[in-house]
């Protein structure tokens, strides 16, 4: 149970990281919201590793830092929506499908995106942002299986005996 | 990388390049105004013939010059907005999330196919 803390608190640690290395990568393509997504590889391997309980502990941990560190409200609003869809997604499929990491990652990718792209749109009441759609779905997709294959990569190399 | 996977992925690209492609043609007509809406509200429209600079109440400042408009000035933190390509003749959108100030290509000629016939802008 400790060994389990320290694990979580490390793991939090590393998401703050990779979102602070993140925000110094300015925005791409003019797209606002199109990023690697980097911190989803510790959500990813907790999730893996643990269950949705504890991935969700992490990623809003992260969320709630890096918001208060170098965003603002909105962006706290807009990530905890797509982290809480992307988790959701991601969860069921760990227990239902045959789906690799790559796969859930990218489904937790696209729909992070999704998720984030429909608060802004109730936020404006305009639907007029689903222009972005087909560029946040392709940029998901690519994210993902980055990641994915990243995470996959370190679960094989930390054999960790949680 | 197992094949129900792959299928997985592919869906969402052609499913991203069908959304993209109605977007393409949608956006074919041509636009001779643009739309601001603040909070889902109607701001006003403006021609984009017509040179001007707009202040959208105290947050915003767009300006229209050349038939294009880009965002000039911005209260909110990121500055996206002012990044964002212009709004010209193609349509497209401006959109600045804290703010909730979205600007949009219009074409106020309702329903007119006819993209090469000119368009009378004003009566004297």
């Amino acid at each position: 149970m400790k060994r389990k803390t320290a694990y979580l608190g490390l793991f939090s640690a590393v998401a703050i990281i990779f979102g602070y290395v993140e925000s110094l990568i300015p925005v791409f393509a003019g797209i606002p919201g199109i990023k690697l997504g980097l911190a989803n590889l510790a959500v990813l391997f907790i999730l893996d590793r643990y269950s949705l309980r504890e991935a969700a502990l992490v990623s809003v941990v992260r969320i709630l830092v890096i918001g208060f560190m170098f965003g603002n409200l909105f962006s706290i609003l807009y990530s905890l929506a797509g982290a809480a869809l992307s988790l959701t997604v991601m969860d069921v499929l760990k227990k239902h499908s045959d789906f690799s990491l790559i796969g859930i990652s990218v489904a937790g990718g696209v729909t992070h995106n999704i998720g984030q792209l429909m608060v802004a749109m109730i936020v404006v009441s305009n639907t007029s942002l689903m222009v972005y759609a087909p560029a946040l779905l392709v940029a998901g997709v690519l994210a993902g299986v980055l990641i994915g294959i990243l995470t996959k990569d370190v679960v094989g190399r930390l054999p960790l005996n949680l | 990388m197992k094949k129900k996977e792959v299928i997985f992925i592919a869906g969402i690209l052609v499913l991203a390049g069908i959304l993209w492609l109605g977007f393409q043609i949608a956006g074919k007509r041509s636009h001779n105004t643009i739309r601001i809406t603040v909070d889902g509200k109607e701001f006003g429209t403006y021609s984009l013939s017509q040179d001007q600079v707009i202040h959208i109440g105290d947050t915003n400042v767009c300006e229209i010059k050349d038939g294009k408009v880009t965002m000039t000035e911005a209260t909110c933190p990121d500055h996206y907005c002012m990044k964002q390509k212009a709004v010209d003749e193609h349509g497209g959108s401006i959109i600045c999330l804290p703010n909730k100030v979205v600007i949009e290509g219009e074409n106020t000629a309702e329903d007119s196919d006819s993209e090469s016939s000119p368009k009378i802008d004003a009566v004297t």
